[in-house]
């Protein structure tokens, strides 16, 4: 089924644009596990209008219920890759959605890791999208990094091209199912080696691995990680927004703190309602 | 002026032995940040004559692509007097390709 808008983030600012996008009758999808940051608050005092504090939890589960009266559908789904033909595709663990337009709400994206030589090494064999650059290690060996179902995504990609694929769980243990065939290495990644080009993962116990790419897919997929498989811009960790929550792809919006500012739910609340009625106006343009 | 299609056949004439700048766009139809980039790059194209504007298909001129050693794309490249200049790896918007490009 063919959505008018998806939602990824179930935060307020995911919740928020799902009231819009309802109320305006077009199908809408939000797609989240949690209330994200908001579910970890314990009592929130200073949003407007509510008489007594309440806590991150149960404003969620009230949006959340808005939202579905209203028509919303909710999936707790985990996004692991997005691409865009003039429609969106979203892939999920369960299944893969589509939708006229996106609204990013992912909150905001943690710096991950801190495993040097990563920075230094990019477009020199370090990715960050295997739908993008797996066609240069054609029959090369190349690792990824990560150890969740969104690690296993980007591996799928590989696989079909590179010559050997090494799963480095940075000292995890792999979520899901690891192809067979497939080496684990479950060592504390300390740095990415390479003169110029990347050559090798090297890992806490002295170890090293000789690699051609190394693909970067730590922890599960988060705003800037999607923003980058469909060239949406990002900048300092954050994704690039116009006044009207609209990114540089038409037809995908994002809010709240994935897109910087003052991280508090009444911005993230308002940004939700901006992307909502500016999504709302893309798709009647182009239905 | 127009994007030229660049290949190996006419990579020299049209870049190597450029009078101007030129940016070459290392792109694939299967990469979705490379269609956003084309139609900056084309609609730059339109703006300004000061550079020439040139795009690679990686899929048809691997050989290209592994000369330039371009790992991820989109990546842009700016071949002035013959030689890579500067490297954009990732899509630009055209506010960050005018400043890549000086313009």
């Amino acid at each position: 089924m063919m959505y008018d808008v998806a939602i990824i983030g179930a935060g307020p600012a995911g919740l928020s644009a799902a009231l819009y996008t309802s109320r305006a009758r077009l199908s809408t999808l939000v797609i989240g596990k949690d209330g994200g940051a908001l579910a970890k608050a314990e009592l929130i005092e200073n949003y407007f209008g509510m008489p007594a504090p309440i806590s991150g939890c149960e404003l969620v589960e009230n949006a959340r219920n808005q939202a579905r009266t209203l028509g919303a559908d909710l999936s707790e789904d985990e996004v692991l890759g997005i691409s865009w033909t003039g429609t969106f595709q979203i892939a999920c663990r369960q299944e893969t959605f589509e939708a006229r337009a996106v609204i990013l709400a992912t909150g905001a994206s943690r710096k991950k890791g801190n495993i040097s030589g990563l920075s230094e090494h990019e477009g020199k064999g370090v990715s960050y999208c295997a739908v993008c650059d797996a066609f240069f290690y054609r029959g090369k060996t190349v690792a990824v990094l990560g150890h969740g179902e969104y690690a296993l995504h980007e591996l799928s990609q590989l696989l079909p091209v590179a010559g050997a694929c090494i799963l480095c769980t940075d000292g995890k243990e792999p979520e899901g199912q690891v192809p067979e065939g497939i080496r684990v290495e479950k060592e504390q990644v300390l740095r990415i080696e390479g003169e110029d080009l990347v050559e090798a993962v090297a890992f806490a116990d002295g170890s090293r691995i000789l690699v051609s790419g190394v693909f970067v897919a730590l922890g599960s997929a988060g705003a800037v990680d999607l923003a980058r498989k469909i060239g949406v811009q990002v900048e300092n960790n954050r994704i690039l927004v116009d006044e009207k929550m609209a990114t540089n792809i038409p037809g995908f919006f994002a809010a709240g703190d994935c897109i910087g500012g003052l991280l508090q739910i009444s911005t993230a609340v308002g940004e939700g309602a901006q992307a909502g009625m500016s999504a709302i106006a893309y798709v009647r343009r182009n239905r | 002026m127009a994007v030229v299609t660049v290949t190996k056949a006419n990579f020299e004439e049209v870049v190597l032995k450029s009078q101007k700048p030129v940016l070459v766009d290392f792109w694939a139809v299967w990469c979705g940040p490379c269609m956003a980039q084309g139609p900056v790059v084309d609609a730059l194209s339109e703006e300004t004559d000061a550079v020439v504007f040139a795009k690679v298909n990686v899929d048809e001129e691997m050989e290209l692509a592994q000369q330039f050693r371009v790992m991820n794309i989109p990546t842009l490249l700016l071949f002035e007097g013959g030689k890579v200049a500067k490297t954009q790896i990732g899509f630009a918007d055209q506010g960050h390709l005018k400043a890549f490009l000086g313009i």
